[in-house]
């Protein structure tokens, strides 16, 4: 249970910056979640909160107290990792005993915290195998029974989820959410995956470049992107972009709009052909291209009529639904 | 999937398999038989004649005193020597590991004296360390310490321990660095949150992952010991003062060859090989089970 803050925090690798200055002030419970591209600065990040990496400049505050110096131990803070890192010649059992062994924690009491956690992960089968006899799921459970275990003020987790298949991921996805909602601790989440985001976020940070882009609700970062960055990543098919010059207006502002506002109409002024299409069941992606090759994705309900390929249809939106950004990429 | 070639004659597999064979028997087998034919017999100094003694020669062995101190000195010797070169060679790979400039450079430097034969390194000790002219003594003598390994027993095998450990140094590094560096770097830090500071760390994490690296190690390394240390004993101390670095190998050497008694020699090479045997075997049989692979 705590508070976790960042003010202006950066990070160089010799000369190259890798993190420009980013500022987050996580609330007591909260999950955020950092999501980004590969290469954006959210694992280097997570891995400073963590102290896995030295602070250049700017400072992490856990519960108020800064911890820039302190080594990872003294963080209070527990890690989940990509690869669980799990220590392969354990136990289970032995490898959530782990931090409370060392930290000379009396043998009933790991025992008790050790079952508790197994129970509320559904591994107490399992706790005298060796992880190389766990499947996937498993060993991510033994990685977060590892956190769980330790009570820390905060949770970190450094993509979790990527190295399991697609149902796993779904079922893990709820799994975590409810655990940390459970438990009330509070956690940083690092993912590529904008469903993990959009899922799983109180609040999130969205990344590009070292810079924190956005900060907010999921669905308000869904519905008002600051920037063209944002309105492209978040999302599945992604935004719709159109220059000024192929809707026939002057400047330079760029308009941004989702592929379930776009309409097919006869009478838009914008006109496209129709690629191909991608039937989903309950709807289905109408991709077309636009004279000057600018790709434009439609939402389509599976009742309605969808163009044959090759067949030019014209494209229409409500005004209301319409994204501005300047030329820079900022909302305008 | 299955990749099993299926020879039609039987003329082409066995000429592959030729080469490997003959290697072995002329060059293993041939010797080893003769060893154990010729540990029954007892020739003549001329060479002429042999007279056959049953296992005479091993019960005249196992009788002799100093046969019998050669193996403590073997002993004393192979543990010290395997301590020390993969003591030694843990310590500077586990610093190698940590090094994030210049360890190429470091790594090359360390790998080097791997490629001084066991006889020039024995020289060049011997050189350092020689009674009247040694770098080494000197400065000892400076400090008030008088070396003198041709009289003193505890510093000859002191010496010579040191001297085959050195060369050893560098191939035990370069297998505990390979060991070091496949241990997943999240797996440290994982500990490292945990809590873990660095010697409970390597004591708890590193030092089981590597353990197989460390178990291939000490087979390798009691097997150097015994054999291949022969050109350092030989140059630097000919097994004295009074045998006390008279190994198993080098009295083999001694007794045959300058004492001109092929029929013990041969017999201690007989026990010798008996000895490597049975330590491999039990090498693997009691210490494996404790490796995490």
């Amino acid at each position: 249970m705590a508070t976790l803050t960042l003010s202006n925090v950066k990070k160089s690798f010799g000369k190259t910056d890798v993190i420009h200055g980013i500022s987050i002030s996580v609330e007591d419970g909260e999950f955020i979640v950092i999501v980004g591209p590969s290469g954006c600065g959210k694992s280097t990040l997570l891995r400073m909160v963590a102290g896995l990496e030295t602070i250049t400049s700017g400072d992490v505050q856990i519960d108020g107290r800064r911890v820039n110096d302190q080594e990872p131990m003294d963080r209070d803070i527990a890690m989940v990792f990509q690869n669980y890192a799990l220590y392969p010649h354990m136990s289970v059992f032995d490898n959530m005993a782990y931090g409370l062994k060392i930290a000379r924690t009396p043998r009933a009491e790991i025992e008790e915290r050790v079952a508790h956690a197994a129970k509320l992960l559904q591994l107490e089968t399992f706790l005298q195998r060796k992880p190389r006899e766990l499947s996937g799921g498993q060993r991510q459970r033994v990685a977060m029974g590892r956190a769980i275990v330790r009570k820390p003020a905060v949770f970190l987790f450094d993509e979790p989820l990527s190295n399991l298949d697609a149902k796993l991921r779904v079922q893990m996805r709820l799994e975590i959410k409810a655990l940390q909602r459970e438990l009330g601790v509070t956690a940083l989440y690092v993912t590529h995956d904008q469903v993990e985001a959009m899922t799983m976020a109180d609040r999130m940070v969205v990344m590009n470049g070292g810079i924190a882009d956005q900060v907010g609700e999921p669905l308000e970062v869904y519905a008002n992107p600051a920037t063209e960055f944002v309105a492209g990543f978040i999302g599945s098919p992604p935004t719709n972009f159109l220059s000024a010059d192929i809707l026939g207006r002057s400047g330079d502002t760029k308009v941004g709009v989702r592929p379930e506002h776009t309409r097919l109409s006869d009478s838009g002024s914008l006109r496209a052909r129709a690629a191909y299409s991608e039937a989903l069941g309950a709807e289905t992606l109408v991709h077309l291209k636009c004279a000057d090759g600018t790709q434009v994705t439609v939402r389509q309900d599976a009742a309605s009529t969808i163009p044959q390929e090759g067949n030019e249809v014209g494209l229409d939106w409500d005004p209301a639904n319409e994204m501005r950004f300047d030329p820079s990429g900022r909302r305008c | 999937m299955e990749k099993r070639v299926k020879f039609k004659g039987l003329w082409l597999p066995i000429l592959l398999v030729l080469p490997q064979f003959l290697i072995t028997a002329i060059f293993f087998f041939y010797p080893a038989g003769q060893a154990i034919w010729q540990s029954l017999f007892i020739p003549d100094p001329f060479g002429l004649s042999m007279q056959w003694v049953g296992l005479g020669n091993f019960e005249f062995l196992l009788a002799d005193r100093y046969y019998r101190a050669s193996f403590l000195t073997t002993a004393v010797f192979s543990i010290l020597v395997t301590v020390v070169s993969m003591g030694v060679a843990l310590y500077l790979a586990v610093l190698a590991d940590r090094l994030v400039k210049g360890s190429g450079t470091y790594r090359t430097l360390l790998i080097w004296p791997y490629a001084v034969a066991p006889a020039v390194a024995g020289v060049l000790w011997l050189f350092m360390f020689n009674t009247r002219v040694g770098v080494v003594t000197w400065y000892l003598g400076l400090l008030g310490y008088d070396w003198n390994h041709v009289l003193n027993e505890g510093e000859a095998m002191g010496l010579v321990v040191v001297a085959s450990a050195w060369g050893r140094i560098s191939y035990n590094f370069l297998f505990f660095l390979a060991g070091l560096q496949a241990i997943p770097r999240s797996v440290i830090e994982a500990a490292a949150i945990d809590g873990a500071h660095f010697w409970t760390r390597f004591r708890t994490i590193v030092f089981p992952l590597l353990s197989p690296t460390t178990f291939f190690l000490l087979v390798v390394n009691i097997i150097y010991s015994f054999f291949e240390t022969f050109g350092v004993i030989h140059t630097i101390t000919s097994g004295g003062p009074q045998q006390a670095t008279t190994i198993l190998v080098y009295k083999v050497y001694a007794d045959g060859f300058v004492g001109q008694d092929l029929g013990s020699s041969a017999a201690q090479s007989v026990i010798l090989l008996a000895i490597v045997s049975l330590l491999t075997v039990i090498q693997f049989k009691y210490i494996e089970r404790r490796v995490h692979y």
